[in-house]
């Protein structure tokens, strides 16, 4: 027994002495309680809506007060005009268009019933459809409490069309947040973990003292993570668009030229990861903790970044793969081109040379 | 260390002992006694079968076919009694850096049930002995090797057991080091205490009692150092395993 | 060829170089002795330009190690401790990839590793993390050379690999050196300090002694002497006894003999072996003898240390 004390008793002074593993004991069961607290909400706050009012009557207004009213919705936007909804949607900030017909409350007077059209963006088919349930839901109680008392049952019917993803399909939110996601696995993580491994090998001392310069040295280890990142992405594009039907409305250039922008991105991550750490253990550490885990839960790639609350949509812009999932989701489903995302490719850019040119000074030509 | 190799009963008994890992055979037929207080040396290059002998001897590893006795326990059935009545140092490791020294004499003394009395006792004498009563509280890991190897042999030994195997104890360390560790080996050999030694260091196979040299599974000379070299006609036990080498070719 | 200059470096508290000074000449076969914790593998990161000196400076060929790294390291062939190959390309492989990465290819200067690559050359499609230590030593030494470097630094080559390996080693060393290359080997093996032109002995980051191995062996300063125990079982006895001896500086053990160091003092071969005698110990031999390498490095370790 005794010996079971004592050796229980050692693992404890090891695990007290590593600030490491204390950290992952406590700190990070502490931050993902945050995390997933915060962000798996399913409550809408201030959703963003236009609204296209035919009639404009007494009916319409009391409606649109309603919803209005109760903190879901925000009113972005009256539009006057059909083919005004196709570019609101495009410009990606509204998420859902409601749309009263001519002459709605004599409609509902005289025949007793009326039409309400319903548009919902929904490339992220969850909140759409959320969000159009909120929506019928308020519609339906407006209906109930006017009209309560008559005689000939009272009914707004409100038909629902699920834009740009037309059969709802779950890939079509999944397939650009799974590409974000192993795109950064091969090229961060596994870059980082080779130039680590070399360190660690001690094979790195041998580099170093040759003529390679550091560019050599740190384009050789990226090159092949690069071809192979490509060829992912293409698979992963090609599978989603033939099994999953998820479409390619945009460009295939514009899209082609976003995978390459982001791999860039990733790699000179990776590189720079690399830089820091000295054994591949380390390498994994980082690239799981600071890479996958914010690109699980804060880039939007399943969780909706509307819905958290202020701070991490703040954190959720220094994301690297939020920026990308926005952008391939904008051209695969919309069909928007660089008119729609050059505030994407502009961020990704700077990001990218941020770390490369970061890279670059810290890969140091010596052992310290 | 006072060896009679003929009189005494061997604490350590191997006939025929064959080590297989799938077809490769490690340790070919492996035939030696070891006597109680000796200082026997084992040598050979990397990939000779000396690690794998080793680790069946420690019952750390059931042997293919063969018998083995060590401390009167059998080799196969008996293993965790070995492993109760053996010590172990080698060069890789054998202390926590991130404990103070008394935390890893306490921890190793729990490992081999001593109680609580003798093992304080025991602590102070060491203690006293490696000159470390001061530095008790410091971590092992801010040590100069050389007070490392001791303190590790000091721990290998403390439970009195009674075979005690080294494992390249003194790589690394300076001439003068390396010879006060020796001072500490003969003293544990002269109490009693059987040495089971590998080393590379030609001039550490002298100051054994007997020497067996492996290469290729096998054992190829098995005597004293003054024997193998009047048998090889060489002059050290550097000179006796070139010959060896040399007369593989 | 070598300049090194009253060179110091430091990791945070601990100093590893206390300001090291030497010279090595062309074409010399220059050995760094000591143990663990000497600062050999420091110096020579310091230059091969893996490493800046805190203090002091150091040239090779003229180049200065901080300035001219670049051209450092095309002179430069270097084995680091552990032979940092890549273990999952087989041999070939591995020598490609050294020649390709130093402009050059395995054809343009065969000639300079023939001697030592004819050894592993049937192995050529091995992996190198399945060959023994001496084969890979050899690799090492190979891929070292492939660029055909003016100087050679060889950290521990012969470190942890068997004694026949390490002959055959320092044979290839031998006939490198008359190709004129210049060539600094550092080893804990002091045995291994005769077969250097001149050799620095190094002990917590200061040099001992510089000087040819012949010359330091004859600046030993004290008398030895050497006793031969024939029965092992005798020799514990036999050092107690010695340690007793008034007059006697030091006893240590070296291989099958006791080395006693003493001063001028009136103690010698005939008298120890009286003492002995005396005191039971019938079957021993007593000589003066000629110090090693090792018995000069315990004298100036001690030295050093009673000065500190």
């Amino acid at each position: 027994m005794n010996q079971l004390l004592g050796f229980v008793k050692k693992e404890f002074t090891h695990i007290f002495r590593d600030t490491r593993t204390m950290v992952i004991l406590f700190g990070i069961p502490i931050i993902q309680l945050m995390l997933f607290g915060y962000v798996i909400t399913t409550e809408i706050k201030d959703a963003r809506i236009a609204i296209l009012d035919h009639s404009n009557d007494n009916v319409t207004r009391e409606i649109k007060n309603k919803l209005l009213s109760t903190g879901y919705f925000r009113l972005d936007a009256n539009l006057m005009h059909e083919n005004e909804i196709e570019p609101i949607f495009r410009q990606g900030n509204i998420k859902e268009v409601v749309v009263f017909e001519r002459n709605f409350a004599q409609k509902l007077e005289r025949e007793g019933k009326a039409d309400i059209q319903v548009i919902a963006d929904a490339s992220d088919p969850n909140t759409a459809q959320m969000l159009y349930n909120y929506t019928n839901g308020i519609i339906q109680d407006y209906t109930k409490k006017k009209y309560a008392g008559f005689t000939i049952p009272v009914q707004i019917k409100s038909e629902v069309r699920m834009l740009y993803n037309e059969n709802m399909v779950g890939a079509f939110m999944y397939v650009p947040g799974t590409m974000a996601l192993i795109l950064m696995l091969i090229s961060a993580m596994m870059t980082s973990i080779t130039i680590a491994r070399e360190k660690e090998m001690g094979t790195m001392e041998i580099l170093l003292v040759s003529p390679l310069k550091a560019h050599h040295i740190i384009l050789g280890k990226v090159a092949p993570y690069l071809l192979l990142s490509i060829i992912d992405a293409f698979i992963v594009v090609a599978l989603g668009n033939l099994v999953f039907g998820v479409p390619i409305r945009g460009s295939i250039l514009v899209l082609a030229f976003l995978v390459v922008l982001y791999i860039t991105m990733a790699l000179s991550l990776g590189i720079l990861i690399s830089t820091v750490a000295n054994s591949q253990q380390v390498a994994m550490f980082i690239s799981g903790f600071a890479l996958m885990l914010p690109t699980l839960l804060l880039s939007g790639f399943i969780f909706p970044i509307e819905n958290m609350p202020v701070p991490l949509q703040i954190l959720s812009n220094f994301m690297p793969p939020r920026w990308f999932i926005d952008a391939i989701k904008q051209v695969m489903l919309k069909g928007n081109g660089f008119e729609y995302i050059w505030p994407n490719v502009l961020i990704l850019s700077t990001m990218t040379i941020f770390f490369l040119v970061v890279s670059v000074k810290k890969f140091r030509l010596r052992l310290e | 260390m006072e060896v009679q190799t003929q009189n005494r009963e061997p604490i350590i008994q191997v006939r025929n002992l064959v080590k297989k890992f799938g077809k490769f055979v490690a340790d070919d037929n492996l035939t030696f006694d070891v006597y109680p207080g000796e200082i026997f040396g084992f040598l050979g290059a990397n990939g000779a079968g000396k690690t794998t002998a080793i680790r069946m001897i420690c019952g750390l590893l059931e042997p293919t076919s063969g018998q083995l006795k060590v401390a009167g326990y059998d080799g196969y059935h008996e293993r965790e009694k070995i492993k109760q009545n053996i010590g172990y140092m080698s060069q890789k490791f054998s202390l926590y850096e991130d404990m103070t020294i008394y935390e890893n004499i306490r921890l190793f003394a729990g490992i081999y049930g001593i109680s609580r009395k003798e093992r304080l006792a025991k602590t102070d004498e060491l203690l006293k002995k490696l000159q470390l009563e001061e530095s008790r509280n410091k971590l092992v890991g801010g040590l100069p090797l050389g007070w490392k190897q001791k303190l590790a042999f000091s721990l290998a030994v403390f439970h009195s057991p009674k075979v005690v195997f080294l494992d390249e104890p003194s790589g690394g360390v300076d001439p003068l080091t390396r010879r006060t560790f020796w001072d500490l080996i003969y003293e544990v050999a002269h109490q009693g205490i059987t040495i089971f030694v590998t080393t590379h260091y030609m001039d550490e196979a002298e100051y054994c009692d007997r020497v067996a040299i492996m290469s290729e599974g096998k054992i190829v000379a098995l005597d004293t150092p003054t024997a193998l070299k009047s048998q090889y006609g060489a002059d050290s036990m550097d000179g006796v395993f070139l010959k060896i080498a040399r007369n593989k070719e | 060829m070598i300049k090194i200059s009253n060179l110091e470096k430091s990791y945070g508290d601990l100093k590893a170089l206390k300001g090291i000074s030497l010279e090595v000449g062309k074409g010399e076969l220059f050995g760094l002795i000591g143990p663990d914790g000497a600062g050999k593998t420091t110096l020579m990161r310091i230059l091969v330009t893996l490493l800046t000196p805190d203090k002091g400076f150091a040239t090779l060929d003229g180049l200065d190690v901080v300035k001219d790294f670049r051209e450092i390291r095309k002179i430069v062939g270097y084995m680091p401790g552990r032979f940092s190959l890549y273990q999952d390309l087989t041999v070939e492989e591995n020598l490609q990839f050294f020649a390709t990465v130093f402009g050059g290819t395995i054809a343009a200067n065969y000639h300079l590793i023939k001697d030592i690559y004819s050894h592993i050359e049937p192995f050529k499609d091995r992996l190198a993390g399945k060959l023994s230590g001496g084969m890979k030593q050899k690799l090492a030494l190979s891929c070292s050379l492939i660029h055909a470097p003016r100087i050679l630094i060889l950290d521990e080559p012969t470190t942890g690999v068997d004694a026949v390996s390490r002959k055959e080693f320092w044979e290839m060393l031998d006939n490198l050196r008359k190709t004129g290359i210049t060539i600094m080997v550092s080893t804990p093996y002091m045995d291994e300090a005769n077969l250097c032109d001149r050799v620095a002995l190094l002990q917590n980051g200061s040099v001992l002694s510089v000087d040819t191995p012949a010359k330091i062996i004859a600046g030993f300063t004290r008398k030895l002497l050497g006793i031969k125990v024939f029965n092992t079982s005798q020799r514990y006895g036999c050092v107690a006894l010695l340690k007793e001896l008034k007059g006697v500086e030091s006893v240590f053990s070296f291989g099958d003999a006791i080395h006693i160091t003493c001063g001028e003092n009136g103690l010698n071969a005939k008298n120890v072996l009286e003492y002995l005698h005396g005191n039971g110990q019938k079957e021993v031999t007593v000589e003066s003898i000629q110090p090693t390498i090792e018995d000069v490095f315990m004298e100036l370790m001690k030295e050093t240390s009673i000065k500190n």
